[in-house]
């Protein structure tokens, strides 16, 4: 849409027939006071000021308004100074929160999808599961391939791609391999005949997986021999290392950690339990052999159901800059209630927001969303707005290395961010400054075209 | 002169909030008409700015037909450093406001020639119209902007050394430490301030006082350069009790006495812009 358009139109609205002009007229009249003539503004790209809320910056929520230019967030200060520019469009959040989106760095699927199993639909099941994603203010995230044989690996790996997010669906920021490099004892739900130890080596990965070409994050159990001489080749290919689905005791993990590891895989689940004397990779969060500049980030299945609260809450208080919300979600995700066959699978989802193995009482796994991992996080620790949305965002974006361009809002960050009221309920949600999702309407699916308004929120284009 | 003496700090900025919206809106400013504003930067106007910006909000006020020139900057301090007198402007008052920003002038301490820089400000001054209302502040030396005792009182834009006593006092603002404190400005002028049609001077706080004295109470002098304006045919003083502890109790009194006069001047005003045109509809009406 051009200036030139939405300045004769704003006109049309604003001035009387003798051209002299009039407060606003019409339900956006409050957020047009002070634009009453569109002036003609240097940049040729669209600049929106959201005003009216409260922004998640530098880990305080505050009075600020939150500017956006071709999929950026901008410096108002800079803009008016350098530039003598100004918003061409102003939005009115109605007093809501402003948050960076949601990243989930662990997701197996999700509304029907296996990412690890649908073979011949890799890219429709990723795609799928992007749109989803948005409606819980998830904007970017890493589809998790678990313990698997050689075929599929080969198979989907590669047709898992980086992209951007947009509104056809949240960014996928990069592949999570979970196994098969895992322990038999802490498999949990992975199938024990394709474990894998190592032999030689790196020929043993790259057997298994034929690329890593995609891959941002992988899950090892530290115990195994040679794992530390692959944590190295991985860390100096830019993967995150993260250690899970182990019964390594604390020294085989700072081993792991001193070869580079970054990260626990869902703290707590799939490893041996905390003990006084063997305090195991629960351990590490209060490690004193953690290399100095070197955060450890733990991801956390924060459904109430995975981790008790009082578990949570511990981990929490003993290591609180490196908690990541994950949801470890899958193909029962975002399903409605029912009855399902998934592949071999059949489960049923509850009222309650459970999903059991049919007929069972059986949990088949995680069906909790981002925004409810938050809330859930906020709630059973009682810690800040601010921490509890850090925990979903800043964490698992420093956890992965681009914090400078995701989970933030900081200036030239990119513009993924939501709205969200008091009790951290999406309301909408933006990518690259664009509308993707927001409550009253859904999906928008179309490029670039912003005129559905959100009841209550005043769009002016 | 006109030396308003309100309770306190808060009563003193609204009412100088107040005097300005009322001035503004009586001159009704418009494309053809822009009302030309100086504006001054440190801890007394801030309440005033604050005020400012409530009334922008509240709808009662626009700055869409504003330019401002601002007093002065520091010298060779990056543009964005947080305590730059751009940053302080935009904080504190464009940000929140409907100014276009290519009428919000302020000094570029970072400019390759500095004395061109200043003639240019000067140009640019006379080509809006010269100023309706400058706005200022006093430090505790009597200094206008930066023009430090000894000051021209007939000076123009230009760069200026900082006293000491001024390098303290602004040292709170680069924590405590005087070594970070920039030690050369660009500043209007006394005499370019003089030249304005009408003049605002805003002192609050006891340890202005003296300084009001010497720029009231005694004659006109270089070395308090405020005193400058006993000159002018349109000058108000807005200040606090404290600030008058130094007056004389004569001239104190003389001036609360007239405080019902003074107090007209911010009224709402009657035949506003709004209200006109009510009335217009309602004679169509008819």
């Amino acid at each position: 849409m051009s200036r030139q358009k939405s300045s004769a139109s704003l006109k049309r609205k604003c001035q009387d027939d003798k051209g002299k002009v009039v407060k606003g007229r019409g339900p956006w009249s409050a957020t047009v006071y002070g634009y009453l003539e569109m002036p003609s503004n240097r940049s040729t790209s669209t600049i929106y000021q959201f005003y009216n809320c409260r922004i998640l910056k530098d880990g305080k929520l505050q009075r600020e308004d939150l500017w956006i230019r071709d999929g950026k967030i901008l410096n108002p200060e800079k803009l008016f100074f350098d530039e003598k520019g100004y918003a061409d469009v102003r939005i009115d959040c109605k007093n809501l929160l402003i948050a960076p989106g949601y990243i989930d760095v662990q997701i197996n699927g999700g509304f029907g999808v296996d990412f690890s199993s649908d073979v011949e639909n890799v890219e429709e099941g990723v795609s799928k599961v992007a749109k989803g994603l948005l409606a819980y203010g998830c904007t970017s995230f890493c589809p998790t391939i678990v313990t698997s044989p050689p075929e599929i690996y080969r198979q989907i790996i590669p047709r898992i791609k980086l992209r951007d997010g947009s509104s056809e669906g949240a960014g996928v920021l990069g592949i999570h391999i979970e196994g098969p490099f895992i322990s038999k004892d802490k498999k949990g739900a992975h199938p024990e005949k394709y474990l894998k130890k190592f032999r030689q080596g790196w020929d043993d990965v790259m057997e298994t997986y034929s690329t890593l070409d995609g891959v941002k994050l992988f899950t090892i159990a530290p115990e195994l021999e040679h794992s530390s001489d692959i944590i190295k080749q991985l860390v100096k290919r830019n993967i995150r290392v993260s250690v899970g689905h182990s019964s390594a005791n604390l020294s085989q993990a700072e081993a792991a950690v001193k070869a580079g590891a970054t990260c626990i895989t869902h703290l707590f689940n799939a490893m041996g339990p905390f003990h006084h004397r063997d305090p195991g990779i629960v351990g590490l969060l209060t490690s004193h052999k953690i290399p100095k500049g070197v955060t450890l980030f733990y991801g956390m299945i924060a459904d109430g159901i995975h981790t008790d609260p009082a578990a949570l809450r511990i981990a929490y208080r003993a290591h609180p800059q490196g908690i990541v919300l994950v949801t470890d979600a899958i193909t029962a995700m975002g399903l409605p209630i029912g009855s399902y066959k998934v592949g071999q699978q059949e489960f049923e989802v509850t009222p309650e927001g459970r999903a059991f193995v049919l007929g069972t009482k059986t949990l088949i796994g995680s069906i909790v969303t981002m925004d409810k991992c938050v809330k859930h996080f906020l709630e059973a620790t009682n810690c800040s707005t601010e921490e509890a949305l850090e925990a979903g965002t800043r964490h698992p974006a420093e956890m992965l290395g681009i914090a400078a361009q995701k989970g933030t809002l900081d200036y030239n960050s990119d513009a993924d961010f939501i709205l969200l009221d008091d009790e951290l309920n999406v309301q909408a949600t933006y990518i690259a400054g664009e509308l993707v999702w927001d409550k009253v309407k859904g999906n928008h699916d179309k490029r670039g075209v912003q005129r559905k308004g959100i009841s209550g929120f005043k769009d002016i284009v | 002169m006109r030396l308003v003496i309100l309770d306190d700090y808060d009563k003193a900025s609204d009412w100088a909030a107040r005097y300005i919206m009322n001035r503004i809106l009586q001159f009704n400013p418009g494309p053809d008409k822009y009302f030309v504003m100086g504006l001054p930067t440190g801890s007394t106007p801030v309440g005033t700015y604050k005020k400012l910006i409530e009334f922008h909000k509240a709808g009662q006020l626009s700055f869409r037909y504003v330019k401002t020139f601002n007093m002065d900057e520091y010298v060779a301090i990056p543009r964005d450093h947080p305590e730059s007198y751009h940053s302080f402007m935009w904080a504190n008052f464009f940000k929140h406001i409907d100014i276009l920003p290519e009428n919000a002038h302020i000094l570029d301490g970072n400019a390759e020639d500095l004395e061109e820089e200043c003639r240019q400000y000067e140009e640019k001054i006379k080509e809006a119209g010269g100023v309706e209302l400058f706005l200022g502040g006093i430090g505790p030396d009597g200094h206008i902007a930066f023009n430090e005792p000894g000051s021209s009182l007939v000076s123009r834009t230009r760069v200026k050394t900082l006293a000491k006593e001024t390098i303290i006092a602004n040292s709170r603002f680069f924590g405590g430490d005087l070594a970070k404190v920039p030690t050369m400005a660009l500043t209007v002028g006394v005499g370019t301030v003089m030249d304005s049609r009408e003049v605002m001077i805003l002192i609050t706080g006891a340890h202005k006082a003296l300084a009001l004295y010497k720029a009231i109470e005694e004659g006109v002098s270089h070395m308090w350069t405020v005193s400058a304006f006993q000159q002018h045919r349109k000058v108000i003083f807005v200040c606090d009790e404290d600030a008058t502890l130094e007056l004389k109790v004569k001239t104190v009194k003389y001036f609360k006495g007239l405080m019902h006069v003074h107090n007209k001047l911010i009224e709402p005003m009657e035949n506003g812009p709004e209200k006109k045109k009510r009335k217009v509809d309602e004679g169509i009406n008819k």
